[in-house]
């Protein structure tokens, strides 16, 4: 079974459509990334993928699940991060992660959220508000709140925007440690080198469509991008 | 108490402690409270500030714009440190961010309305009894109602850019039975005969409030849609 299929996908935001008709297929434990401009709907994708956005057309099976039509078996199979860390600078990074905790009914949220923070070496922050966090511990605590719940697929919207080299390095080393065979993983990233060193298969999407999807094994950094380029037509 | 309900004071709680900890937007609401109850004491002559019918009016419009305030928040906040998506991306049922994000909002109406009501009792010199009682319980429902269309309000406005300005154009239309019904009752309460003229006023505000929660479950999970 594969981790993810998408299926003829088409969404419109009431004008021209931003997927004109997206095929892709992920294997279950593989990372895929996708490149594109922007505007190509990159974002949208994962969107629809999370159960936030529902498709005009097409079908979506995650784990098997009708992405559109069981949206709350499907956001217990997803975790997400974006480039923004959908945290509440007003709590301490151990609310944050125990509020989360309560809404996906783990057992014991406080003992979670503490396993999680020491988990992602958090523990000293812990009890500061995440307003006084770097952009970095952000992200950091972003992917503890995703991986929560141990989800199954873990979709990754640019979460390198905005990191310093060392956030980015860190994060980077994180999405490696992430890599455990089991869980499926779709990012999308500006960042040409950081996506391909990440994946197993890169995707490209231009034009409403996958343009190009192959393996990243035996691709390095120069073809990559002239592939890229050669793909998008600039 | 169910999931959901459990749930949904999850959600209400970590509003209340953000609202806590940011201050600013619960100190706006109650000071704009006590300066309705004061601008008004001081351009009432002492006859006029006498009567229930203005001391009604004053209590009214004391309520109303902090708890527009209240219920502005509701998913303004959520907004505004772009954690709306995050708690959507959750596996729980639509109804129970409603429902969450009511209460919360109906807590903070309902705490500013306590302390307007204390600061509106000692500068208009009213009673202490049982019909301060039940002006109490009063606020208590129309904090309720305002919460239910407002919180409903919020959620359809919340991506609109002059949201502000919008929700009360949509919900002060919604609040007219509500408000009659609520002024209804304070004259009654703040006047001579405190209980002769409540007729069927509170079972109105009741109604009110069961049919807008009704209609807020019902179709919020649309709105979010």
């Amino acid at each position: 079974m594969p981790g993810i299929e998408i299926t003829g996908l088409r969404f419109s935001f009431g004008g021209p459509a931003v997927l004109k008709g997206v095929d892709l297929r992920v294997d279950q434990g593989s990372l895929v990334t996708i490149f594109g401009p922007n505007g190509t709907g990159k974002t949208t994708l994962l969107k629809i993928l999370a159960g936030l956005l529902r498709p005009s057309k097409g079908t979506v099976f995650i784990a098997g699940v009708d992405a559109t039509r069981a949206p709350n078996s499907l956001r217990r199979l997803i975790g997400m991060i974006s480039h923004q860390p959908y945290l509440y600078p007003q709590l301490t990074g151990r609310e944050n992660l125990e509020f989360y905790a309560r809404l996906y009914g783990l057992k014991d949220p406080r003992a979670k959220a503490g396993r999680m923070l020491e988990e992602l070496k958090m523990t000293a922050a812990a009890e500061s508000e995440v307003g006084t966090y770097s952009r970095g511990m952000q992200q950091r605590l972003a992917v503890a709140r995703a991986l929560l719940h141990d989800p199954r697929v873990l979709l990754l919207d640019e979460p390198f925007t905005g990191l310093d080299p060392q956030g980015r390095e860190q994060l980077s080393g994180l999405l490696h440690g992430l890599r455990d065979g089991e869980r499926t993983v779709i990012m999308t990233t500006h960042d040409l080198d950081e996506g391909l060193d990440l994946s197993d298969r890169v995707a490209i999407l231009a034009r409403g469509k996958v343009a190009l999807d192959l393996p990243a094994a035996g691709l390095d950094h120069a073809a990559f991008r002239a592939l890229y380029r050669e793909t998008l037509g600039t | 108490m169910s999931t959901a309900l459990r749930q949904a004071w999850t959600i209400a709680r970590k509003d209340l402690r953000c609202e806590l900890r940011a201050a600013s937007g619960i100190i706006t609401m109650v000071l704009l409270g006590f300066l309705v109850v004061l601008v008004f004491s001081f351009s009432l002559d002492p006859g006029t500030r006498d009567s229930a019918l203005a001391r009604s009016g004053v209590l009214w419009a004391a309520f109303l714009f902090p708890g527009l305030i209240a219920v502005g928040r509701s998913f303004e906040g959520e907004k505004e440190v772009q954690c709306l998506e995050g708690l959507l991306l959750c596996p729980v049922e639509r109804t129970v961010i409603y429902l969450g994000k009511l209460i919360s909002s109906a807590i903070l109406a309902l705490a500013s309305g306590f302390l307007v009501l204390i600061f509106f009792t000692v500068l208009y010199n009213v009673g202490i009894g049982l019909p301060w009682l039940a002006l109490l319980g009063v606020i208590v429902l129309v904090a309720l109602g305002l919460s239910a269309v407002g919180t409903l309000s919020a959620a359809i406005t919340v991506s609109v850019r002059a949201r502000g300005a919008l929700l009360t154009i949509i919900v002060l239309p919604l609040l007219v039975p509500l408000l009659i019904a609520a002024a209804r009752c304070s004259v009654s309460l703040l006047g001579q005969d405190p209980w002769g003229g409540l007729s069927f006023w509170p079972i109105m505000m009741v109604a009110f409030d069961v049919i807008f929660l009704a209609v807020g479950v019902a179709i919020f999970d649309f709105v979010v849609e």
